[in-house]
């Protein structure tokens, strides 16, 4: 683009030539960084005003003219948000952090597994069972999430007479079909074994590998990329997964901290800087680790584009 | 050698398979029987034919607010979504420098929980010395009452939908990455200037990504759920303008215990989706440009 500026520069009469280059140059760099600024400051004001007012106290929340910055950092909000008499949101951290990371290891196993099957293993109705998988990618959520809730209840009380042990008021129903696979990610994670050599598996069949060998210590190694992109969205959704433990966990200690955060706002409606403070302590972990691992995000966005 | 192979497959599929059967094939048919029955979970379903669907379309107040409010959201949340992060996406296509902090900075929205989104958008859109309202009035504008004005709840959900277009727009950037500079230059020689080259090169073919995330959107917003639920509770407060059809389906199920009334509801929505995304894959073949066609 900018070769053929210079190049329209080119046929101008040189002074003014220079000018209008000189302009377009400034316009072209300095009017992109004023909107994109803008636009950024716009999007993180609301994590701003979350934070600036989990530092706030009742009083001063909503003042005319508002405070943009607390005249009192009020440090104290965290430790009282922690310690709030029936919500121990340092236990439903921990109930958050168990559930999020039982899911992806279950994802990440199974997808992988099945995944790598569809495309190195042959098996007898492999391609049936693939295009059935991609047709389920048509099913919503919404059309068995009822009898899937039934099923567990009525294993509940198979379960708590028999084994006694309890399935409703846990994650386990939750945390169960993670680990039978997920057909979005089934299909990504074929693609990427779609794409490795086949000589590499070839040869280790030769020396007398087996196929469980051949996958776990050949062919899982060389697409570690995609398997992080699968674990850092399945954490991210599971951590963000509301509606589940809703239906599944009622115990006030077991719930994870999206279904914390709502309960402690839908009772304690004017705590408003111990709910922001709490608000923070939910989304903060989060941030942490997508700084940590932000090209797997970015690399996931970009496959989630190509299915277009 | 062949055999064991195809008995190393099987058993890696064998997960997958149970889950196939068990979670989705299962429970999809469950479904379909629960909505011509009345079922309150401690009793056996009784057979009640059509009964279900019938109330569905005739007889349901509630559920007529919350299609509305459903279809009142998708149709002005996915169209603005999509053209906000399309322009978005655009803006940080034009080589600008520091485009990887640029690209954080908009997505770091999407990793909100829902749920603390929602609470953060009631404080700033408090009507009384919210921020939102403050800075309005210091424009001498006086702001309306926000998710406490039945008139303005689904503004407020919209904006704070329209929070999250930074994951659809490093998408649409995505996108556009992959158009092939050649394309561009060849136009430019032959004299396009910048408009054309957008209008006739950079949408056509980028019109697979928008057919994607315009599905993606519009299958998201039929059910939406947790901010809406967050912000207006199981009854849609305020007076109904926020119950959107999941809610209304969520405490049928689970407050009213009504699983087959609930069914049928999941069954119509669930019809629903398929026939606007069929709908919409028809209507691909007059705008969508897929470059194997062309060649």
């Amino acid at each position: 683009m900018a070769d053929i500026s210079r190049a329209a520069a080119f046929a101008l009469p040189p002074q003014a030539g220079r000018r209008s280059v000189w302009l377009q140059k400034a316009t072209k760099t300095v009017l992109p960084h004023l909107l994109l600024v803008a636009l950024a400051v716009l999007f993180l004001v609301p994590f701003f005003w979350m934070l600036v007012s989990s530092f706030k106290t009742k009083e001063t929340m909503f003042t005319q003219p508002i405070e943009w910055l607390p005249r009192a950092w009020n440090w104290q909000n965290y430790p009282n948000a922690i310690n709030y008499p029936g919500f121990p949101f340092l236990r439903f951290l921990w109930n958050s952090t168990y559930y999020s990371i039982s899911v992806t290891i279950g994802t990440v196993m199974s997808c992988s597994m099945v995944g790598y099957a569809f495309a190195r293993l042959r098996f007898p109705f492999r391609t049936t069972l693939f295009n059935i998988t991609m047709a389920t990618l048509m099913i919503p959520w919404v059309v068995t999430f009822i009898p899937t809730f039934i099923l567990f209840k009525e294993l509940d009380t198979f379960t708590s007479n028999l084994l006694n042990v309890r399935l409703l008021g846990t994650y386990w129903p939750l945390i169960i079909p993670a680990f039978g696979g997920n057909a979005f990610y089934i299909f990504m994670i074929r693609q990427f074994f779609m794409g490795l050599p086949s000589e590499l598996s070839d040869a280790a069949r030769v020396d007398g590998a087996g196929e469980f060998r051949i996958f776990w210590q050949i062919m899982l190694p060389l697409v570690k990329p995609a398997l992080m992109v699968m674990a850092v969205f399945t954490f991210l959704a599971t951590w963000h997964d509301f509606f589940g433990p809703l239906i599944y966990v009622s115990d006030n200690r077991q719930f994870p901290l999206s279904l914390g955060l709502y309960a402690f706002r839908a009772q304690r409606t004017t705590e408003w800087a111990l709910l922001m403070a709490a608000s923070t302590i939910t989304t903060v972990p989060l941030i942490i680790i997508f700084f940590f691992t932000q090209r797997y995000f970015l690399e996931g966005i970009k496959l989630s584009g190509l299915k277009g | 050698m062949q055999r064991r192979e195809a008995i190393a497959g099987l058993l890696f599929v064998l997960p997958w398979l149970i889950s196939l059967i068990v979670f989705t094939a299962y429970p999809v048919l469950a479904s379909f029987y629960y909505s011509f029955t009345r079922y309150s979970i401690t009793q056996a379903p009784i057979w009640v034919g059509l009964a279900n669907y019938t109330q569905l379309f005739t007889n349901d107040g509630a559920l007529r607010a919350s299609v509305y409010n459903t279809l009142y959201y998708t149709f002005l949340s996915v169209p603005i979504g999509l053209l906000s992060s399309l322009t978005i996406a655009l803006v940080l296509n034009l080589n600008v420098k520091g485009i990887g902090l640029y690209r954080t900075l908009f997505y770091l929205p999407s990793l909100a929980p829902p749920v603390a989104g929602a609470i953060i958008f009631i404080i700033m859109f408090q009507p009384e010395g919210g921020l939102v309202n403050s800075i309005l009035l210091f424009f001498g504008i006086k702001g309306p009452a926000w998710f406490s004005d039945p008139a303005y709840a689904k503004i407020g959900l919209i904006i704070l939908s329209l929070w999250g277009v930074g994951a659809g727009s490093l998408i649409f950037l995505a996108g556009l990455k992959d158009i092939p500079r050649q394309l561009l230059e060849a136009a430019a020689i032959d004299g396009a200037n910048n408009w054309n080259k957008f209008w006739h090169i950079t949408i056509p073919l980028l019109t697979p990504v928008i057919l994607y995330n315009l599905i993606m959107g519009i299958i998201g917003s039929f059910q939406v759920l947790g901010a809406a639920f967050v912000i207006g509770g199981t009854t849609g407060k305020p007076q109904e303008s926020l119950l959107m059809y999941m809610v209304h389906l969520y405490r049928t199920a689970f407050r009213y215990f009504n699983m087959g009334y609930a069914s049928a509801m999941a069954v119509a929505l669930f019809l629903v989706i398929l026939v606007a995304t069929i709908l919409i894959f028809r209507s691909a073949h007059s705008w969508v440009f897929y470059e194997a066609e062309a060649k």
